[in-house]
């Protein structure tokens, strides 16, 4: 009998606590009532970066399905050859490419450089997207490819065969949105390029680190450092580095670049940098991109 | 018998609640769709996730709208929208509260359209301003249906828009809603 009352009691307990329960949540404040019927979403993170681009390396960004970005960007020769050169602007190399957006997770891209004179492709797939909420993702990742193609015959070589002109790179792009105005990436990549000179690898490995900090509501300051894991046979090859302004006016964005690579494409800034960022070989130039 | 009388006593209240709450009316695939009409551009948007309440026994309404889930046509635009014009990070929400009259007929859920005056507050990036429309209440069969539209100046909530884009972005944007409440359960 007394077994049969304590579950009882047990019960009553039970039920006493879902009305309270019940009589709590009933909400006199309407608003604080559609807070709680709110049902927990996925929460994507937002422009971790502004553009494609970085400095000269891609961020995790991808174009959304159907987006077409055109981007069109400058690196001028380097400011320590003085007044001469005016301060590098009389030499300069220009890159353009149309990517575009085949899904909401895959790119792909052509470019051409007159530097070189290469012609570069890239595909981009986006791996995973940053998100809190009801599904927690610390960061975006990205995977990147591109094969780079020079058409300007290299001296050094005797006679080229289509494929010693050809240079792979792949890369994983990784990155973090801290807070609204620190975004950070990591990119571990690796250089295949098919015939080298003989002071210079064909595979190398490298570690970037590029992070982005807003100063102003569409002002940020970008900048990228790709430290080679692997080395060359001299040291003539330098990490790159750059630094840059980043204005964005919808759909346009705008970057300021500061950096000691000469060349726009992966294998080129990755592999064959060869200007001392801190003796002030450093080239000025822009990017400027705009999606349609 | 003492027990079993508390549990009567339970059920009379849990009755009690569960048949106050029939007042309440929710919907949470409310429709909310704005449209700016500039120069250079159409922008429109629209968000099918909202939230409202419709408490007919004190004649209060309420309304809750996540910006995140605002889909525009392009995604560029929506990341302007969320990042650049509405904060939604700092600002997630939009809120509405507000009260009316409520008709004989309208309380007894009758079935026909009962025109109402809500005036409140609404509440854009962070910025309350007080709003009164005239609103059309269609009682059918058990649920209240209502559509109504009403303009939002976006200098008013202190949403900038600078000199650039000033040919893209309407200065008054023009709100619609359809919410189809029905009776609120638990």
């Amino acid at each position: 009998m007394s077994h049969i009352n304590a579950s009882m009691k047990k019960t009553i307990l039970f039920i006493a606590a879902i009305v309270l329960g019940h009589s709590l949540s009933a909400q006199d404040d309407l608003l604080g009532m559609l807070s709680d019927e709110r049902e927990e979403t996925i929460d994507y993170v937002e422009a971790t970066f502004k553009g494609q681009r970085m400095i000269n390396g891609h961020t995790v960004v991808t174009r959304k399905a159907k987006e077409l970005e055109f981007i069109i960007s400058h690196r001028f020769g380097r400011i320590n050859t003085g007044i001469n050169e005016l301060f590098g602007l009389d030499g300069a190399n220009i890159r353009f490419s149309f990517e575009y957006g085949i899904s909401d997770f895959l790119t792909v891209g052509v470019g051409r450089s007159s530097f070189e004179k290469i012609y570069d492709g890239f595909a981009k797939y986006q791996i995973l997207r940053q998100s809190s909420g009801k599904k927690v993702m610390p960061v975006s990742i990205t995977g990147f490819s591109s094969m780079a193609i020079r058409t300007l015959d290299n001296p050094a070589f005797q006679n080229e065969e289509f494929s010693d002109r050809v240079a792979y790179t792949h890369q994983l792009l990784i990155a973090r949105k801290m807070n609204e105005t620190v975004s950070l990436q990591f990119m571990p990549t690796y250089v295949h390029r098919n015939r080298v000179m003989g002071n210079q690898e064909n595979d190398l490995l490298a570690f970037g680190v590029a992070g982005r900090v807003k100063v102003g509501k569409r002002v940020a300051i970008n900048s990228e450092y790709y430290y080679r894991l692997t080395s060359e046979l001299t040291d003539l090859y330098k990490d790159s580095i750059g630094i840059g302004v980043e204005i964005e006016t919808g759909g346009h964005v705008f970057h300021l670049t500061f950096t000691n690579s000469r060349s726009m494409v992966e294998k080129g800034f990755i592999t064959e940098t060869d200007g001392d960022f801190f003796n002030g070989d450093i080239h000025f130039g822009f990017n400027l991109s705009r999606v349609f | 018998m003492k027990p079993l009388k508390l549990l009567n006593l339970s059920m009379a209240m849990l009755l009690a609640t569960s048949g106050m709450a029939q007042d309440r009316f929710l919907t949470r695939n409310g429709e909310v769709k704005f449209y700016s009409h500039a120069p250079l551009e159409d922008i429109e948007a629209f968000n099918d996730k909202v939230l409202s309440v419709i408490d007919l026994n004190k004649g209060e309404v309420a309304v809750d709208i996540l910006i995140k889930a605002f889909q525009f046509e392009k995604a560029l635009m929506q990341e302007h929208f969320n990042e650049n014009y509405m904060e939604s990070a700092k600002y997630p929400k939009s809120t509405f509260k507000g009260k009316f009259e409520v008709p004989d007929g309208l309380k007894s859920m009758s079935n026909g359209t009962y025109p109402v005056t809500v005036s409140g507050d609404i509440t854009i990036h962070g910025v309350t301003k007080p709003l009164t429309t005239r609103v059309e209440l269609v009682v059918i069969n058990g649920t209240i249906n209502t559509e109504f539209s009403f303009k939002v100046k976006v200098k008013d909530h202190d949403i900038k828009i600078p000199s650039v884009v000033v040919r893209n972005i309407a200065e008054e944007v023009e709100v619609t809603a359809n919410f189809k409440y029905e009776p609120y359960q638990r």
